[in-house]
């Protein structure tokens, strides 16, 4: 298809077309509000939207691959997982993930002013491996009663991901990489992850390298997260810390979270819920959806457009009138969303 | 407590104050893969639009005066930021058209009219209007033919799209005397903007929830040159599984126009085809008066009529029809998120042609331009 270079994103006269994902539960509802945030700060973005859902054939998901590959960018909300259905059902959200080559999960998980946590002041980035790993979709029954699940490392993976995280960090002026693993255990496996890792930090020398183990880190991170500055780890490790972290922050209503490939991006929330518990009640946080819109409307460089909302967004947190349950308010979804038109308004 | 307020403050003061800092991690990672380019912020500022005027040639300064005359009126938030450029009146240069890209540059979105080209060689072959184009890269140009709903014309409840690449092919201004007495002129047909005009018509009809793309050529022929753009358009049509693709010969598809129009949706065709194209499907709803037309680069959009004409013959006479420039207008709104004020005047204008009593020489009727102008600020429902 058209070589092996992928056609021009879909922009003309300034205006961006991005595909939107809406998802299942609270993410429809999150999404008319990026959508109505949007048409009040006047971003020159038009949405394709691409309904998917747990239920929807295979043909679906095609569909919404197909949509990113058109234009590039793709907001999304998280689809279901059914666990009841047979193994050759796999996840759609990793279906998206892997047929893109989105390598990199990044989240940035940030003490918001206005959210009362544990801790405070912290800033942590964390660069996922998200292609690979234990979530190679590979399982069997080589006899009856035992299963088979392949964790599968690879050095040129490695590589690529470590190499994403030290140019994200010296892009962001950071200090140190920490690469975290579980080396003394899975000896080839992660230590092969481990010793990529070094080998690329060689080539970065102004940015400091360590290594942690995945079960230390998580007891630092509870204890004392401000050591952390960029985190780079294998899929399911970072699958585990950010939502360790986003729960350090204030939860998954706070948290956004990006998935970058060499040619597509998909924006979407850290920690990636689908939140059908709280569908339709206008109880969700939009905060999380809100940011992850203005990480995608940074990656469209319209850099003026993402610091307006994000920054109605933050001075909003600081009313305690507005916050929804899960920060500890009993305001609604819709009242924040007003509040942080009122304050694009104001801007 | 009121520590605790204090470290809020400060935190708040840091983020406001350089959200750059603060949010670094998220920008940069945003930053990594792409191409750096000059400052892309909106040229918006206080809530008002800046839009690059350009009145052109002919009847275009008349057109833009009843364009500004209908956006006072409806209280349109837009600046114009106005520049004369013309080759029939000696009043172009370089610098002039450095002027207009520059401001063009800051507003991102302009509305121009028709910059005349004479037809004597001068030793430059390529025209401003051409020069213009190709320093915006303004590649795709797009003409919606709509029926005006009360305005009979031989054919009715027309709908189509006309896609035309305008920066290659026969307007390459590639032209030498290879021997005494013998022309050659070069039409230039590549993959990368072959490509780029293909995946612009399907990125639009998805948009705009069209169901066909057809491809107009003259494979048959030029099997080498137009053979590249039919399959550049297959390969694109690849990755709209929802759309239907066709492909039509060009003269067959002059034919199939003016005898069932009704069976196109959304054309796509190489630049000359392009031109005649959106002339004969602007005849058959009413001419060069009614129909508006708009060029697109990545960056930038221009709103102009769909048939550009001078239209010199009218210049003072006050008989020219602004039914296409204000069209051009609302679309330039539309582009600009101001919905509203885009639908005011739309609705204005069509409402008018619809009541039929005020109508320029064009469309049958006696009124002048500035009668149909005042109509349409009588009929906004402000």
């Amino acid at each position: 298809m058209l070589g092996q270079r992928p056609p021009p994103p879909a922009k003309y006269g300034g205006r961006h077309t991005v595909t939107l994902i809406p998802g299942d539960g609270i993410g429809p509802e999150l999404m008319l509000h990026v959508k109505e945030v949007f048409r009040h700060a006047c971003v020159p973005v038009d949405f394709e939207e691409v309904r998917v859902s747990a239920e929807a054939p295979e043909d679906d998901v095609h569909n919404a691959i197909m949509a990113i590959r058109r234009n590039g960018v793709a907001l999304k909300g998280n689809i279901e997982t059914n666990h009841n259905l047979p193994p050759s059902h796999k996840s759609r959200n990793n279906l998206i993930r892997t047929s893109l080559d989105l390598y990199a999960n990044v989240i940035h998980c940030q003490s918001l002013p206005g959210v009362e946590t544990r801790h405070r002041d912290i800033d942590i980035l964390i660069v996922r491996e998200n292609t690979e790993g234990e979530y190679s979709s590979l399982e069997h029954e080589s006899v009856a009663g035992v299963v088979e699940s392949l964790k599968i490392i690879t050095a040129g993976r490695s590589r690529r991901i470590a190499h994403y995280a030290f140019r994200l960090a010296r892009a962001a002026a950071r200090r140190s990489v920490t690469a975290v693993h579980k080396a003394n255990i899975m000896k080839l496996g992660d230590g092969l992850f481990l010793q990529c890792c070094k080998e690329v930090a060689a080539e970065y020398p102004e940015i400091t390298f360590n290594s942690m183990i995945v079960d230390n880190t998580t007891m630092q991170l509870v204890s004392r997260p401000q050591q952390f500055d960029v985190m780079v780890m294998p899929n399911l490790y970072g699958n585990i810390v950010n939502n360790v972290c986003a729960g350090l922050v204030g939860g998954p209503g706070l948290v956004p979270g990006a998935n970058y490939g060499h040619d597509y991006a998909v924006f979407e929330t850290a920690t990636r819920n689908t939140g059908k518990s709280i569908a339709n009640r206008n109880i969700a946080n939009p905060t999380a959806a809100l940011l992850a819109a203005c990480m995608m409307l940074d990656h469209l460089r319209l850099h003026s457009h993402a610091s307006t909302i994000r920054q109605a967004v933050l001075a909003s947190l600081d009313d305690p009138r507005t916050h929804t349950p899960d920060i500890g308010g009993q305001g609604t979804t819709s009242g924040a969303v007003q509040s942080i038109i009122s304050h694009l308004s104001r801007a | 407590m009121a520590a605790l307020g204090a470290g809020r403050a400060v935190a708040r003061g840091l983020l406001r104050a350089q959200s750059l800092g603060a949010w670094r991690g998220l920008r940069a990672a945003a930053a990594l893969r792409q191409i750096p380019r000059a400052k892309s912020e909106n040229a918006k500022s206080e809530g008002t639009f800046q839009v690059t005027m350009l009145p052109g040639d002919g009847v275009g300064p008349e057109l833009m005066h009843a364009v500004k005359e209908v956006f006072k009126a409806a209280s349109v938030p837009v600046v114009f930021d106005e520049h004369h450029l013309s080759e029939v009146q000696n009043m172009a240069s370089e610098e002039k058209l450095d002027q207009v890209v520059d401001s063009m540059k800051e507003s991102k979105v302009a509305l121009i009219g028709k910059i005349h080209t004479p037809m004597e060689y001068k030793g430059e072959l390529a025209s401003y209007d051409m020069r213009l184009r190709r320093k915006l890269d303004l590649f795709a140009n797009v003409v919606h033919v709509k029926s005006l709903p009360g305005y009979k014309t031989r054919h009715n409840n027309l709908d189509l799209v006309i896609i035309r690449e305008q920066t290659e092919g026969e307007y390459s201004s590639l032209e030498h005397e290879s021997a005494k007495g013998v022309i050659e002129c070069l039409k230039i047909i590549t993959r990368a903007k072959s490509q780029r005009i293909a995946k612009f018509a399907f990125d639009y009809a998805t948009k705009k929830g069209r169901s066909k793309v057809t491809a107009v050529h003259k494979a048959n022929i030029m099997k080498l040159g137009d053979g590249l753009f039919l399959q550049c358009c297959e390969e694109v049509a690849e990755l709209y599984p929802k759309i239907k693709f066709d492909t039509m010969i060009i003269d067959n598809c002059c034919m199939q126009l003016v005898q069932n129009p009704y069976q196109f949706d959304v054309l796509v065709m190489p630049n000359l085809y392009g031109n005649i194209i959106d002339n004969l499907a602007a005849g058959l709803v009413g001419g060069a008066g009614v129909v508006p037309g708009e060029s697109y680069s990545a960056e930038y959009a221009v709103f102009e009529m769909g048939a550009r004409h001078p239209f010199a013959q009218a210049v003072g006479r006050n008989i020219a029809n602004p039914t296409a420039m204000l069209l051009s207008a609302a679309n330039m709104l539309r582009h600009l998120n101001l919905e509203f004020h885009s639908n005011l005047i739309a609705d204005a204008v069509k409402k008018v042609i619809k009541v039929g009593k005020v109508r320029t020489a064009d469309m049958g009727g006696y009124a002048t331009s500035l009668d149909f102008t005042q109509a349409v600020i009588a009929a906004l429902d402000v």
